[in-house]
């Protein structure tokens, strides 16, 4: 088990972290490397994310399209839940929201294949920390 | 390309359907269906200048258009290239018109400090919350500070309480570290109870390691060794996420003994609440994790000096936590750069209730209410007329329109005859009735009482009984002077906290509404029609037309007439149950 024995320590593994992270999320690797994530809160579950996220693991399989699908909190967007962020390789993230199995077929056929945008897309309204 | 035509609710008021489908139109006509597509999206949160057409890949964003500007926007800006300048935004500040909507990150009124990971990582890896700086603040407190001066970043951030009391969060800290003890703790307070609230759920389903770092950042600063977190067990996946990331933590020796090789011992416990509002209380909570009944006592001792297990005690809330490692990494003046000049820094506010975008937030203090609901909120549901927004759930009051520009901070709204509360807005409209808004939040706080003090036990259920005869139209005037007095006996005698504010819904609602309340006990109406016994259901004789429908669908039998002849209510009989109301297809049903 790797245990964090010091400041320096923790650094170095946010480094490496975050290039696996940058590798992931530019698909720098020979494949188009789509990054999809799953609002997973009480909130999304209670709506149905977790059946759109069975839906998605097992459809871009399916369809051979090489993703990574995560699961994470909740976006703020109640609603309009369940909400999905679709992440392809040279483009900036976009939030989709009332994903069903329906919407979701629809974004990995339109946007995911052919980086169409579909109905649905939920602006980026705030500021992360990361911009001050 | 794509053009981005704004679907939400403000916007599609304002015709945002009829310009997409103007733009579809007009791009087929020049045959340009397949170089750019027209997309419906959310709220843009800035219904104050909608409809709003955003084009990518450029994002110019327009704002105010209008159905007939499609064809101009066709025309000049898809095939020609050229913006459409007069619907471009003008910087008010700056008086210019924006053309790249990345350069207005003004118009976002949000800011995510507490919620920075929240749907960004995934709560379960704790590699994902390292790689966005996770654990660098514990890292650097650890080898770089003395525990005073990390109390001192912290008072000078202006960090206060998020729980609802706002005390600052700095010196509390100070106080349970110059107590002296052989053990102190930490307790991390996630027993969420105001009804709609649920922010500090939200931070422990989707960033959980934020709140055990903080937690060891407290313990390094007050000399505890030692973390609980007491969490409702009504919220099994932020137990379930917080218990992995604890383990995860511990794998990786980011909790337990010799901390990053700095000899610091720290590890963190669960304790569950069984959904007492009252727990939320410190010293109840305190006694409620060392096994006793969840009942509050006196202050002082404050948890600093005697708390669990009469060892010292520092009891933060989830939220307050969750700010602690950016005001670390980011100092002090950043954090209190933010907000306003006694609120420093930002709040999560969880919307619900009658506003379009229910959600979760979080802006920085100092924003208007107005901004709040009508901005990022998306405004009323429906179109109806906003009514009064209750902030601080049990514990706090109605806000009016006369309200809506003052800039929240825990200051102006104790001042408005509100409050902070942990962050719950329940919006009203026209439709709420707000002598049942109040009874509602007092039968909350009868049943949560926990029984200890007869001002508490016995004042709030008074209290109670009078506004219940008030909606049944059984109140006299006498009687609303007789539960101002009432209230103000138990907010002066009350034990603890939620005896001493429980009375606040019914004094804000009097305060604001008192015509309402008027209306009740003289006239025997109730103006927002919620009132069941206050309410009589009459056929207009000039609009029935005789087809029986209410008659068949009444379950009471309470309607009679002959077929193709008006009918009649009986009220002797009727219920009240709005059938009639609902099936009637020439509105000739009226309440009054």
């Amino acid at each position: 088990m790797i245990k964090v024995k010091s400041l320096a320590d923790l650094k170095k593994m946010r480094e490496s972290l975050q290039a696996k992270v940058d590798l992931r999320e530019k698909g720098e690797a020979a494949e188009n490397l789509v990054q999809i994530k799953v609002a997973m809160a009480t909130c999304g579950i209670a709506s149905g994310a977790k059946v759109v996220m069975d839906y998605l693991l097992e459809e871009l399989e399916k369809r051979g399209i090489n993703a990574v699908v995560t699961q994470t909190g909740c976006m703020g967007y109640c609603y309009a839940e369940p909400t999905i962020e679709v992440k392809l390789p040279d483009a900036d993230a976009i939030v989709f929201g009332y994903v069903d199995k329906k919407k979701a077929d629809e974004i990995i056929e339109k946007y995911i294949k052919n980086g169409e945008l579909v109905d649905g897309i939920i602006p980026v309204n705030y500021e992360s920390i990361d911009d001050k | 390309m794509h053009l981005l035509v704004c679907g939400g609710t403000g916007c599609r008021a304002s015709a945002s359907d009829s310009i997409a489908e103007k733009l579809k139109a007009e791009l087929a006509a020049n045959n340009l269906q397949d170089e750019a597509q027209v997309i419906q999206t959310g709220c843009f949160g800035f219904c104050e200048k909608g409809p709003i057409v955003k084009v990518l890949p450029d994002n110019t964003f327009y704002t105010q258009v209008k159905p007939e500007d499609a064809p101009e926007i066709v025309k000049e800006h898809i095939i020609k290239g050229r913006k459409v300048e007069r619907l471009l935004y003008v910087d008010p500040a700056k008086k210019q018109k924006v053309e790249d909507s990345k350069h207005m990150g003004f118009y976002r009124k949000q800011m995510r400090i507490a919620l920075r990971n929240c749907g960004f990582i995934n709560p379960e890896n704790i590699d994902e919350y390292i790689a966005r700086d996770g654990y660098q603040a514990l890292g650097k407190v650890l080898t770089e500070l003395d525990p005073q001066q990390t109390i001192d970043i912290i008072k000078k951030s202006g960090l206060r309480g998020r729980g609802g009391g706002g005390f600052p969060t700095g010196i509390k800290w100070e106080i349970a570290s110059k107590n002296k003890a052989d053990q102190k703790y930490v307790v991390c307070n996630a027993d969420e109870g105001d009804p709609g609230a649920f922010m500090d759920r939200s931070i422990l389903e989707g960033d959980p390691h934020s709140v055990i770092e903080a937690m060891a950042i407290c313990g390094y600063c007050i000399g505890a060794s030692k973390g609980l977190v007491y969490i409702r067990a009504e919220y099994p996946l932020a137990i379930q996420r917080l218990r992995i990331a604890i383990n995860q933590a511990r794998e990786y020796g980011l909790l337990g003994n010799d901390i990053m090789g700095t000899g610091f011992n720290f590890d963190i416990n669960l304790r569950y609440g069984a959904g007492a509002f009252v727990c939320g209380e410190e010293t109840a909570l305190i006694h409620s994790m060392e096994g006793l009944r969840g009942e509050p006592t006196n202050k002082p001792p404050f948890p600093a000096e005697r708390g669990y297990m009469g060892k010292p005690t520092n009891v933060n809330n989830v939220e307050t936590f969750a700010n602690v490692p950016p005001i670390i990494l980011k100092g002090a003046d950043w954090y209190s750069s933010i907000g306003t000049e006694k609120s420093k820094g930002t709040k999560v506010f969880a919307l619900a209730g009658k506003i379009n975008n229910v959600g979760l937030i979080e802006v920085p203090m100092g924003i208007t209410l107005r901004e709040v609901i009508f901005e990022i909120g998306g405004g009323i549901k429906n179109g109806k007329k906003f009514k009064a927004v209750q902030t601080g759930g049990p514990s706090g009051g109605c806000l009016t329109e006369k309200h809506l520009d003052i800039p929240i901070d825990f200051d102006n709204l104790i001042a408005a005859g509100s409050m902070m509360g942990s962050g719950g807005m329940i919006v009203m409209d026209e439709d709420d009735c707000m002598v049942s808004v109040a009874k509602f939040y007092l039968d909350f706080t009868v049943e949560e009482s926990c029984g200890k003090c007869s001002p508490c036990r016995i004042g709030n259920k008074r209290l109670y009984e009078l506004l219940d005869r008030i909606t049944k139209g059984e109140g006299t005037l006498e009687d609303l002077d007789r539960l101002r007095n009432l209230s103000h006996v138990i907010k002066d005698t009350a034990l603890c906290g939620l005896g001493q504010t429980s009375p606040n819904p019914v004094l804000s609602t009097l305060d604001n509404f008192y015509d309402e309340y008027v209306a009740h006990v003289v006239d025997k109406k109730c103006p927002a029609g919620q009132c069941k016994s206050l309410l009589r259901y009459v056929i207009d004789p000039e609009a029935c037309v005789g087809c029986t429908a209410c008659a068949r669908n009444c379950p009471v039998n309470a309607i009679s007439g002959e077929r193709k002849k008006p009918h009649e209510i009986n009220p002797d009989i009727c219920i009240k149950c709005g059938a009639c109301y609902e099936k009637c297809k020439f509105d000739a049903i009226r309440i009054i």
